[in-house]
C-alpha cells in the first residue's frame, strides 16, 4: 500500500498535492506576516459550503410569484426588494433582476472572467467559468440551450447580458403551469439554479414527482 | 488588453459540460485560495479589477491550462509580488523572511459576514449622465493594453442604451492603479447582426454594460 502512495507513475494525484503544497505555503507566508487570520478562512470557507447558495435565489423567484407587489419591487431594484426578505442574506448593490417571458428568455454569461450574482446563487458552476459557455453564450445561444437539453420556440426572442461591470443579474424564470395555489416553499423547489442563470427552465410539478 | 480571457464569440472551445451535484470546491485548497483572495480583498491589498487584470495579464497558455481557482492562485501571487507584500525569496522559502506591510484592516472570524459582502461600486456624481435610455450610442474601438471591460466583440458596434445604473468606479483606471474616476454606466444592448453579421440569429440581443468613456453618440 505504502507503494502505491508514492507510484511515480500517479501524475494526476502528484499535481494535485504539488498544488495544494503550493496553496498551503502562500498560507503561511501570509499567516506569518500578519494579513490573513486562518480562523477567517476556514469561517469563509464553511459559509460557502454551507450558507450561501441558490436556495437564497429560489426563495426570491418563489416570492416574486406569488406576490405581485414584490415582483414589481424586484424588477424595479432588486438589491432593495431582497433585502426586504429578511431571511435572505444581504446582497451589495447593483443586483438586477430580469423577467423572463413567453416572448422574451433571458441569459446571464460573464465574457471576461466569471461574474455571478454569488449571494443569490452561490459560488458559479465549473461550466459557467469555462471557455466553452463564456465563448459561445453570446454568439450561439440556442446551442448553449441545447447542450443543457432546452429548446425554445424559434420565434422567442433571447436576450443574453454579458456581465461587464459590477451590476449582477437574477433571471425571474416563468412559473411553470400546474402551480395554482401552491405555497411559497413548495414553489422555491422548482427553482433551479440554471433557471435563474437562463441556461434551464423552472421543474415542473410533473418532473419533480417522478 | 486584447487577451485571451475576452473570449465572447470565440470558436472551437467545445460543448458546454455540466456536471451535475457539483461540490462547491472539488480540492480543499480551492477553498484555501478563494478565502485568501476575500481575505487580501478586505485588507485593501487590492481591488478587485486588480485582481482581474493579473489574471488577464499571465501569459495565454497559462490562462486557459489552468483550473480556475488555480488561475485566481497566480494572480494572487502576482499582486502580492508586483505590489511589495511578498518576496520572491518568501514564496521560494515557503515561510515569512520579514514583517510584513502595513495594510488597511484585518479580516477575523467575527467579520467574516462583512468581507463577505460585495462592496458598493457607487461613486459620487461628476457631472451630468451624457446620454439616456433610448439613445443611439456607438461603443468605442479602443484597444488598451492595460485593463478595460469593453469586450473586442462589442467594440465599434451601433447599440441602444437601455438602462442606467448610476455612476461607477471605473475599472480602466482602476486597474492602472489611477484612482476610482467615476463614471456613468449604461447597459447597451446590441442587435445580433450588429455584431456577427447578416447570418446571425434573428431573434437574437446581446447587452453589455458599458462606461461612458466607451461610448459616443450615434
Amino acid at each position: 500500500m505504502a507503494d502505491h502512495d508514492h507510484d511515480p507513475h500517479h501524475e494526476h494525484g502528484s499535481e494535485l498535492s504539488e498544488t495544494q503544497l503550493r496553496v498551503r505555503a502562500l498560507e503561511t507566508i501570509l499567516t506569518e506576516k500578519g494579513y490573513v487570520d486562518p480562523a477567517a478562512l476556514d469561517a469563509i470557507v464553511e459559509a460557502y459550503e454551507t450558507k450561501v447558495g441558490p436556495r437564497n435565489g429560489a426563495v426570491v423567484v418563489a416570492r416574486a410569484w406569488t406576490d405581485p407587489a414584490f415582483r414589481r419591487a424586484l424588477l424595479k431594484d432588486a438589491t432593495a426588494a431582497v433585502a426586504t426578505l429578511g431571511h435572505v442574506s444581504p446582497v451589495g448593490d447593483h443586483l438586477v433582476a430580469v423577467e423572463n417571458t413567453p416572448q422574451r428568455h433571458n441569459m446571464i454569461v460573464c465574457t471576461l472572467c466569471s461574474c455571478y450574482p454569488w449571494e443569490v446563487l452561490g459560488l458559479p458552476p465549473v461550466w459557467y467559468k469555462s471557455a466553452p459557455y463564456r465563448s459561445r453564450a453570446v454568439k450561439d445561444p440556442r446551442g448553449v440551450l441545447a447542450d443543457f437539453g432546452v429548446k425554445l420556440p424559434k420565434e422567442t426572442e433571447i436576450r443574453v447580458w454579458d456581465s461587464t461591470a459590477e451590476t449582477r443579474f437574477l433571471v425571474l424564470p416563468m412559473r411553470p403551469a400546474g402551480t395554482e395555489g401552491w405555497s411559497e416553499e413548495r414553489l422555491a423547489d422548482l427553482v433551479t439554479r440554471d433557471s435563474m442563470i437562463g441556461t434551464g427552465l423552472a421543474r415542473t410539478p410533473a418532473e419533480i414527482a417522478r | 488588453m486584447n487577451g485571451v480571457h475576452d473570449m465572447g464569440g470565440m470558436d472551437g472551445f467545445g460543448k458546454v459540460e455540466v456536471e451535475p451535484n457539483e461540490p462547491p470546491f472539488h480540492e480543499r485548497w480551492e477553498g484555501r485560495v478563494l478565502a485568501l483572495q476575500r481575505a487580501m480583498g478586505y485588507a485593501g491589498a487590492w481591488h478587485i479589477d486588480d485582481s482581474r487584470f493579473a489574471q488577464e495579464a499571465l501569459p495565454p497558455q497559462t490562462y486557459l491550462a489552468a483550473s480556475y481557482y488555480w488561475r485566481w492562485a497566480l494572480g494572487m501571487q502576482k499582486n502580492l509580488l508586483e505590489r511589495g507584500f511578498v518576496t520572491q525569496d518568501e514564496i521560494a522559502a515557503g515561510r515569512a523572511l520579514r514583517p510584513g506591510k502595513p495594510l488597511l484592516r484585518k479580516l477575523t472570524a467575527d467579520v467574516v459576514q462583512a468581507g463577505m459582502t460585495r462592496n458598493s461600486f457607487f461613486r459620487q456624481q461628476q457631472g451630468p449622465a451624457r446620454f439616456k435610455p433610448g439613445d443611439h450610442v456607438r461603443t468605442r474601438n479602443i484597444n488598451p493594453q492595460t485593463h478595460t471591460r469593453l469586450p473586442r466583440y462589442a467594440r465599434g458596434k451601433l447599440g441602444t442604451v437601455e438602462l442606467i445604473h448610476g455612476c461607477h468606479a471605473f475599472p480602466d483606471s482602476v486597474a492602472t492603479d489611477r484612482g476610482d474616476d467615476p463614471q456613468w454606466l449604461y447597459t447597451v444592448v446590441f442587435d445580433a447582426r450588429e455584431i456577427w453579421g447578416a447570418d446571425a440569429d434573428p431573434t437574437l440581443k446581446i447587452s453589455i454594460d458599458a462606461f461612458e468613456p466607451y461610448l459616443e453618440p450615434a
